[in-house]
């Protein structure tokens, strides 16, 4: 199939930026969104031009790299699925598709498409970990946790950090993110010494990083390739709330 | 040369203990003295960072990725083996261990065998501390699940994705170690060579991604933890990443190589669909329960699957090995499929694949059933071919997927070069010559959780560490010869781009040192791989400029590394000159398609010392004793 591309370029993050325009000719159904590009950019490549820049690795939607917003949406079309993992079958022939960065205040583009994304690092650093050293763990099966709870704990867990939910929400906020950890956490027996902490923490934190607030959008579930539930954000306010109340601890 | 793999003395249930209690020790306030670089945060990388800084060392980090979560550890799908015995059926680390040592041909190293499964344990432990989702029975007890290579059920799970789960288990405890400015994190920052001084490795030499900076960091000791090289075959279950490049410069520094002819290949992977493919996906081996494998009989049959009668498919499994038929190990399933494609009888657009059939299943169970067992796996596959395997045999072919080889280290984890520790995949020490199911999650944990934070701290107690900074000689020198060798690169104006050449290599070493090897093909590959290395130097083309990020400039890179390791590999697979394991020398096999082993010339690791590029490296040997375990021939009948 034959498609028109509007790829944003971008030379560094102090370069303005701009849309610029290509044209694929033989575009086959069976390759990956990200393998489009990669004959795009052998193709540039050739041609003596800069391929575009965009992070990916694993391929197979766990590792979080890919990003893209296709069309106006993080990931495109396709309902929880990252970018690598959709196929040129969703587009047809004639298509034209426009392919932007992740964009939020929080994540300032490096090249092109390429985003930094380490705030999520640092929230992450700032409290989402449960305090145990090596070597310090008892067995483990000595805290029995309920299956129900253990389900839900995983299903919280399966963000893999990607950052699709503050790019589809209009207020860039990191909500999701930040309430799938607190919640893993919350919901086992191992999290509850820190839980307080943690999610008064973890919040500051987003807060500094310039993620906006939650207000019921739930685009961030609409575009979540895990399909982690906004369920996790109303636990995560309660959790908050209480802490807030019942904690001293300054933040 | 003969290595000597340090084993310590005595029985092997206390060798580790007794290695333990003999290792010196450095006190707490002195561990602020010794700094570590650790490269790569996957889950022997992220585990040492984090369990060394607790202990109290500097550390500092490296990845490539945008953050340590990336980490292709996060894609292993099925569980981690540990010898709980949980299940109360019969499991302990002696059989552990001893499947282990089985699965591996034999041709691993019994002491770190033991020593896997006997930290395996505490490795579970620490990771439901850390809050890792493992999956749970009602009374709120963990889950096993049984696996390939063992009749019992020994292995954890987090729905589909432990490694991912465990990963980020790793990740939070380095995470916190970051926040508490215990470890000092790069992201986007590559690394280009290695630092040695006075015979010891005192640092490296990274590129900033971003910035494309030259960098220099010292170091008291340096940890890889980079992976394997599964990428040398361009198509493989590896992330796009992932390359041989650290591991390739420690061994031009000097480390050893061993063992790199052994590669597993996985047999249920989703075929190449054409030239464009950048990756292979791994679809989970249980599928070959409940489907059955067949090709047309006829060459060149174009036809729909479900047009082809009954009469005109070959179910070549089940008719060459009537007793396992579909469920067939790995390395004969995986070597049938490549046999019928090569015979032109191939399924799909490239004639590269073989139908994974589920009709009789469905037929039999009920589609509910299916869906219930691979609901997910089913999903995926549509997801990525369009196709919809409840109404169309699925298409499956082998891929590349892990590597047993790597560098050499003895069983301090340290490599030849004193100082430069290595763990995880890109050692060489557990597999064998064949990895089992469950077992990489295992390794990279133990190694970087639990064995490498006391051997560090005998390598710190055991030397004298004059101060150096990064002004010395070395130092600048390695950095000028990156710089060197990045303006090259960029500097050939050919006409042929990195991906390109890293395609050719590819279809060279799968073509000859794939899942059958020869000594013919061999040789021709060992001509093959120079010539297209020399005319990658001459006939490269990258754009842009060194000082910005730039991803041809990157590939360009590993690339070359790539191109010279080959010849390693391939000199490896000619020179072991006996089937074991995944590496299958066609000339040596029984006569129902086992690897046959040459146990009394090939009981040994080859651990390859570099002489220079295009030169044949020098084959040192550590040989292998069997104290415990009896060699045997590996039949699973």
């Amino acid at each position: 199939m034959k498609l028109t591309l509007y790829i944003w370029r971008q030379k560094n993050a102090a370069d303005k930026g701009h849309m610029e325009k290509y044209q694929l000719n033989d575009v086959m159904e069976d390759m990956s969104f990200l393998e489009m590009l990669d004959v795009l950019n052998e193709d540039l490549i050739l041609k003596g031009k800069e391929p575009v820049a965009f992070d990916h690795d694993c391929r197979e939607g766990i590792c979080g790299a890919c990003s893209l917003t296709i069309n106006g949406v993080p990931h495109g079309p396709e309902k929880a699925t990252t970018t690598c993992q959709l196929h040129m079958r969703k587009f047809k022939d004639g298509d034209s598709i426009y392919i932007e960065p992740f964009r939020a205040k929080a994540f300032p583009v490096i090249k092109d498409l390429v985003v930094d994304r380490s705030a999520f690092d640092r929230i992450m650093q700032a409290g989402g970990f449960i305090g145990v050293s090596t070597g310090n763990a008892p067995d483990a099966h000595s805290v029995p946790v309920s299956k129900k709870n253990a389900d839900l704990a995983m299903d919280a867990a399966a963000c893999i950090g990607c950052g699709a939910c503050v790019a589809a929400c209009p207020n860039a906020a990191a909500m999701l993110f930040v309430a799938a950890k607190v919640s893993q956490f919350a919901l086992l027996p191992q999290g509850q010494p820190e839980r307080k902490k943690r999610v008064l923490s973890m919040v500051s934190q987003m807060q500094k990083e310039g993620f906006g607030a939650c207000t019921n959008f739930y685009e961030c579930e609409a575009v979540c390739p895990k399909q982690v539930s906004v369920r996790f954000i109303a636990k995560m306010n309660r959790d908050y709330l209480c802490s807030r109340v019942t904690e001293a601890v300054e933040v | 040369m003969t290595l000597d793999s340090k084993i310590p003395s005595g029985p092997i249930q206390d060798k580790w203990d007794k290695h333990k209690f003999e290792m010196k020790l450095i006190n707490p306030a002195n561990k602020r003295k010794y700094k570590v670089i650790v490269v790569g945060t996957g889950l022997a990388g992220a585990s040492a960072a984090a369990s060394l800084a607790e202990l109290g060392y500097v550390v500092e980090a490296f990845t490539y990725n945008d953050s340590p979560r990336r980490a292709h550890s996060i894609a292993a799908q099925g569980g981690i083996n540990a010898a709980k015995n949980y299940p109360n059926d019969g499991d302990s680390i002696w059989r552990l261990f001893y499947d282990t040592v089985k699965g591996g041909d034999f041709r691993s190293r019994e002491a770190n065998v033991y020593r896997l499964a006997q930290v395996s344990n505490n490795i579970i432990d620490q990771c439901v501390a850390q809050g890792v989702p493992f999956a749970r029975e009602y009374g709120g007890l963990l889950d096993n699940r049984s696996f390939g290579g063992a009749q019992v059920s020994r292995t954890f799970y987090a729905r589909g994705q432990t490694g991912q789960q465990l990963l980020l288990g790793a990740y939070s405890a380095l995470s916190r170690a970051i926040g508490k400015k215990q470890v000092t994190m790069h992201i986007r920052k590559e690394l280009k060579d290695l630092v040695i001084i006075d015979g010891r490795v005192r640092g490296i030499v990274t590129r900033d991604l971003v910035s494309g900076k030259i960098e220099s960091y010292w170091a008291d000791a340096v940890i890889l933890a980079t992976g394997g090289y599964g990428n040398v075959f361009f198509l493989s279950t590896n992330a796009q990443a992932c390359n041989v490049t650290a591991t390739y410069r420690a061994y031009k520094k000097g480390a050893f190589f061993a063992n790199p002819c052994y590669t597993q290949i996985h047999p249920t992977c989703i075929p190449v669909s054409g030239e464009h493919q950048s990756k292979l996906t791994l679809m989970s081996e249980s599928l070959r329960n409940d489907g059955r494998i067949w090709v047309p009989k006829n060459q060149g049959d174009k036809r729909k699957p479900n047009d082809i009668p009954e009469n005109e498919r070959d179910y070549y499994l089940e008719r060459k090995y009537p007793s396992f038929g579909n469920l067939s190990p790995r390395d004969i399933s995986s070597r049938s499929a490549k046999e019928v494609c090569d015979e032109g009888r191939g399924v799909g657009s490239t004639g590269y694949g073989v139908y994974l059939d589920f009709a009789d299943a469905i037929n039999r169970l009920g589609k509910h059933v299916i869906e219930e067992r691979y609901g997910n796996l089913f999903e995926m596959y549509e997801r990525i071919t369009g196709e919809d395997p409840y109404m169309t045999p699925m298409r499956i072919y082998p891929a590349s997927h892990y590597t047993m080889g790597g560098l050499w280290v003895d069983y301090n984890l340290m490599s030849t070069i004193p100082g430069l520790h290595v763990l995880g995949e890109a050692n060489f020490s557990d597999h064998g010559a064949n990895r089992l199911g469950a077992s990489a999650l295992m390794q990279g944990l133990a190694d970087g959780y639990f064995v490498i934070p006391y051997t560090i701290g005998n390598y710190f107690g055991s030397n004298k560490f004059d101060k150096i900074t990064i002004e010395h000689e070395e130092f600048k020198k390695a950095e000028a010869e990156v710089a060197e060798k990045t303006n090259t690169l960029l500097s050939i104006n050919g006409k042929k781009t990195p991906t390109m050449f890293h395609r050719e290599l590819g279809k060279i070493m799968w073509e000859y040192c794939g899942m059958a090897r020869n000594e013919a093909g061999l040789k021709k590959a060992l001509e093959l791989v120079p010539a297209l290395r020399e005319e990658f130097w001459q006939n490269l083309t990258v754009t842009g400029e060194g000082n910005d990020l730039n991803v041809s400039l990157e590939k360009a890179g590993r690339v070359a590394d790539f191109l010279e390791f080959a010849e390693v590999m391939l000199w490896d697979a000619l020179e072991r000159n006996e089937s074991c394991g995944a590496h299958f020398r066609e000339e040596h096999q029984y006569p129902d398609g086992e690897a046959k082993r040459d146990d009394e010339h090939f009981t040994h690791v080859a651990a390859w010392e570099f002489q220079g590029v295009g030169k044949k490296p020098i084959r040192n040997i550590e040989p292998l004793e069997f104290e415990n375990v009896k060699l045997a021939v590996r039949s699973y009948k």
